[in-house]
C-alpha cells in the first residue's frame, strides 16, 4: 500500500503545482491593461483574429496596449464559471439566457442588457444547418427526414450546449410551422428527432468529432460557422451542407460585465472591445469567420457570397422571451426532460 | 489495519520512535480541511432541501437509471479488473524478464493520463471505425456509445489500482512458505488457494474498492464513450453536470451526496469483508 499511496500523493502533488502555476500565469503577462473574454466554443477562430485586430486599433487610438485573453468552453459552463466567480470583463455567449442567468444570479450585468447594443446586443448572428456525409445517401433535404426511421441524428444536449438548444427550437418551429402550430404534433415530432439521436454529446464541439471522426450517425445537426469549417478543414470531398428550408435566427449575444469591469477598472477598453464588433473592420472579420454580420455592407461581398438564403424565424416571435423559452423546453422536467420522460 | 485497534492504546503509552500526538494532530487537521469540510459542505447545500424534496429528485425514474448505470458498470469493471489485475501484479512481481521495468511502469499510464484524453482515445478505438470497433461491428456487436463503453472505460482506468495494492503484498509473501506447501504434499493450486491467496486477499479487497470507488466517480473518460443517453448509457456524474448548466445546484448536490451516501455503504461493507477475512485467516495484510 506505501507504494501505492506515495505515487499517488506525488500525482496530486504535482497537479497541484501545475494547476497553480496555471492560475498564477495571467498575472504575470505585462501588458498596460488585461481583459477576458469569456465565449463559447465555435468563436476560438473568430475572436483570435478579432483580438489582435482591436489591439491594433486600441494602440493606435489610445496608445494604450491591450491584452485580451479569451477563455472558450460551452456557453453553459462558461457562464456558470461566470456566475461561480470568474473575473469575465465582457461575455460572448451562444444563447441569451446564458447570460440572463448571470444577471439573475449575481446582478453583475443589469437586466436591460440586451438593448444596450444594436441588435438585441448580437453583433453576428448564425443559424442551423445539416452537414452530411459527401453524396447525402440518405437524401436528407428538410427537418421531414430528419424523423424517418433509420436515420441517425447527431446533435448535443440542450440542456448542457448552447448551440443544442438552437437546434432544438429550429426543429420545433419547423414542426409548428407544417402542423399550423399545432402543438402536440410538434412535441411528436421532436420526440421522434430525439429518438433519432444515438449519441447525445455535452457540447456542439463534442458532436462535431463524434460525427466526423468516429464516423457515427447520418446527419449533424450543426451551428452554420461549424459547418463551413468541417468542411473546409476536413475537405469538400467528404462532407456537404444541406440547408432546410426554414431555419432559427440564432443570435449569440455579446455583454459587459459591469460588476466585473468597475472593480477591474477596465469598463472603458471592454466597451469598446464590444462596439468595435459593430465597425465595418469588426464586421468584415465577422462574416470572414462565417458568420452572418449584423450590416452586410461593410462584409466582403465574397464572404457574403457563402451564406445561403434560408427563411430565419426570430425566438422571440415563434416563442416569446428566452427566459421563459428556458424554463418550459430546457428547465426541470421541461419538453426536453419529458421526451425522455417516465416510461420511455 | 490491526495496527488501528493498538492506535487507541498507544495514546497513554510511550513510543519508540517520538511524534504520535503531533503526526495524529497534523492528521487529523489535514484530512477535516481536505476531506471531511468539503464534504461537510456538501451534506450541509443538500439539507437546506426537505425531505420530500430531496425523495422527489432521487425517485425521478431518470435519476434512478443513471445511479443504476454508474454503480453496475463500475462493479462490473471492478470485479473484472480484479483477476487480471492479479495476475498483472503477479507476472510484474514474480517473474523476471526482458522489459519487465517498462511493462510496470505502463501500468501507471491510466493514472497519469488526463481522463479525457483517455475517452477520446478510448471512443477512437471502440467506434465502428476504429481499430478495435472494426472487429467487432461485424457480429453486431457495439461498444463504444452504449453501456459496454463505459465499462471498458472503467476497466481502463481501474487497473492500476488492483495491480498497485496486490503488487508490494504479493512481493512480501515468503516464497518458503510456498515451498514449504510443496514439501508438505499440497498441489500448486491447494498452495495457490491455501497459502498465498489469503495473504494477498485484504490487498485484493483493497484494490477492488478502490477501482470502485473510482469508477463510480468517473467523469471525463465515461462521458466521451458512453454516448450519454438518458435511460440507456447516462451516468450520474453527468447528470450532475446537467443540473449544474441549468444553475440548480441544490438538485446536483442532492444527487451527489446519494452518490457519496451509497459509495460510503459499498466501501465501509466491503472493510467489513476485509476485517473478516483478517480474523478468519489470522494474517495482517
Amino acid at each position: 500500500m506505501k507504494h501505492f499511496s506515495s505515487f499517488t500523493s506525488v500525482i496530486r502533488t504535482s497537479a497541484t503545482v501545475v494547476a497553480l502555476a496555471g492560475l498564477s500565469y495571467p498575472t504575470l503577462a505585462h501588458a498596460d491593461t488585461t481583459i477576458t473574454n469569456v465565449s463559447y466554443d465555435p468563436t476560438r477562430e473568430l475572436y483570435k483574429d478579432y483580438n489582435a485586430a482591436f489591439a491594433k486599433y486600441w494602440k493606435a487610438k489610445t496608445g494604450e496596449t491591450v491584452t485580451i485573453q479569451t477563455s472558450n468552453g460551452g456557453s453553459g459552463a462558461q457562464a456558470r464559471a461566470v456566475i461561480d466567480g470568474l473575473n469575465a470583463d465582457v461575455v460572448t455567449l451562444g444563447v441569451p439566457s446564458d447570460i440572463s442567468a448571470i444577471v439573475q444570479k449575481t446582478g453583475k450585468i443589469p437586466a436591460n442588457w440586451a438593448s444596450r447594443l444594436p441588435n438585441d446586443s448580437s453583433p453576428y448572428t448564425s443559424t442551423i444547418v445539416f452537414l452530411v456525409r459527401k453524396g447525402n445517401p440518405k437524401g436528407i433535404k428538410d427537418w421531414d427526414d430528419l424523423v424517418k426511421p433509420g436515420v441517425q441524428v447527431i446533435t448535443p444536449n440542450p440542456k448542457t450546449s448552447g448551440g443544442a438548444r438552437w437546434n432544438f427550437l429550429a426543429a420545433y418551429a419547423y414542426a409548428l410551422k407544417v402542423n399550423k402550430g399545432d402543438d402536440a404534433k410538434a412535441r411528436a415530432f421532436i420526440s421522434a428527432l430525439y429518438h433519432n439521436v444515438p449519441v447525445l454529446d455535452s457540447g456542439a464541439r463534442g458532436s462535431t468529432t463524434t460525427f466526423v471522426q468516429r464516423g457515427q450517425g447520418d446527419v449533424l445537426l450543426a451551428w452554420e460557422n461549424e459547418a463551413f469549417l468541417a468542411v473546409n478543414d476536413l475537405g469538400p470531398d467528404k462532407f456537404e451542407i444541406v440547408v432546410p428550408s426554414y431555419s432559427v435566427l440564432a443570435q449569440p449575444p455579446v455583454a459587459v460585465v459591469d460588476g466585473n469591469v468597475d472593480k477591474n477598472g477596465t469598463r472603458k477598453v471592454s466597451e469598446a472591445y464590444l462596439a468595435y464588433l459593430y465597425s465595418p473592420d469588426g464586421q468584415k472579420l465577422i462574416a470572414h469567420h462565417y458568420y452572418r454580420p449584423f450590416e452586410a455592407q461593410y462584409a466582403d461581398p465574397a464572404d457574403l457570397k457563402r451564406f445561403p438564403k434560408i427563411a430565419l424565424f426570430k425566438v422571440a416571435d415563434v416563442f416569446g422571451s428566452w427566459d421563459d423559452v428556458q424554463k418550459k423546453y430546457f428547465g426541470d422536467k421541461g419538453v426536453f426532460d419529458q421526451i425522455y420522460g417516465e416510461g420511455h | 489495519m490491526s495496527q488501528l485497534t493498538l492506535g487507541w492504546q498507544s495514546l497513554g503509552r510511550r513510543h519508540v520512535v517520538p511524534g504520535f500526538r503531533l503526526s495524529l494532530g497534523f492528521t487529523i487537521f489535514y484530512l477535516s480541511l481536505i476531506v471531511l469540510i468539503p464534504l461537510a459542505a456538501l451534506v450541509a447545500r443538500a439539507a437546506g432541501l426537505g425531505l420530500s424534496e430531496i425523495w422527489e429528485i432521487l425517485s425521478t425514474p431518470r435519476v434512478v437509471a443513471a445511479l443504476r448505470v454508474s454503480f453496475v458498470t463500475s462493479l462490473l469493471a471492478a470485479v473484472f479488473n480484479v483477476p487480471i489485475g492479479v495476475l498483472v501484479a503477479w507476472v510484474l512481481g514474480r517473474y523476471n524478464f526482458y522489459g519487465r521495468r517498462l511493462l510496470d511502469a505502463m501500468v501507471d499510464l491510466p493514472f497519469a493520463l488526463p481522463t479525457a484524453v483517455a475517452g477520446i482515445s478510448l471512443s477512437a478505438l471502440y467506434a465502428e471505425n476504429g481499430w478495435v470497433g472494426a472487429l467487432f461491428a461485424p457480429f453486431g456487436i457495439k461498444i463504444a456509445y452504449t453501456p459496454l463503453g463505459i465499462w471498458v472505460a472503467l476497466v481502463f482506468i481501474g487497473l492500476p489500482f488492483v495491480v498497485r495494492s496486490v503488487q508490494p503484498v504479493l512481493a512480501e509473501v515468503d516464497s518458503e512458505l510456498e515451498e514449504a506447501a510443496a514439501t508438505l504434499g499440497a498441489s500448486r493450486w491447494r498452495t495457490f488457494r491455501r497459502v498465498v491467496a489469503p495473504i494477498i486477499l485484504p490487498a485484493i479487497l483493497t484494490g477492488f474498492a478502490l477501482a470502485l470507488a473510482r469508477g463510480i466517480g468517473e467523469y471525463g473518460s465515461v462521458i466521451f464513450i458512453a454516448g450519454n443517453i438518458p435511460f440507456v448509457s447516462e451516468i450520474a456524474p453527468l447528470l450532475i453536470v446537467t443540473k449544474l448548466s441549468e444553475f440548480d445546484y441544490a438538485g446536483a448536490t442532492v444527487i451527489a451526496v446519494a452518490m457519496l451516501g451509497i459509495s460510503f455503504l459499498l466501501l465501509a461493507f466491503i472493510n467489513l469483508l476485509q476485517l473478516w477475512t483478517l480474523r478468519r485467516f489470522g494474517h495482517d495484510g
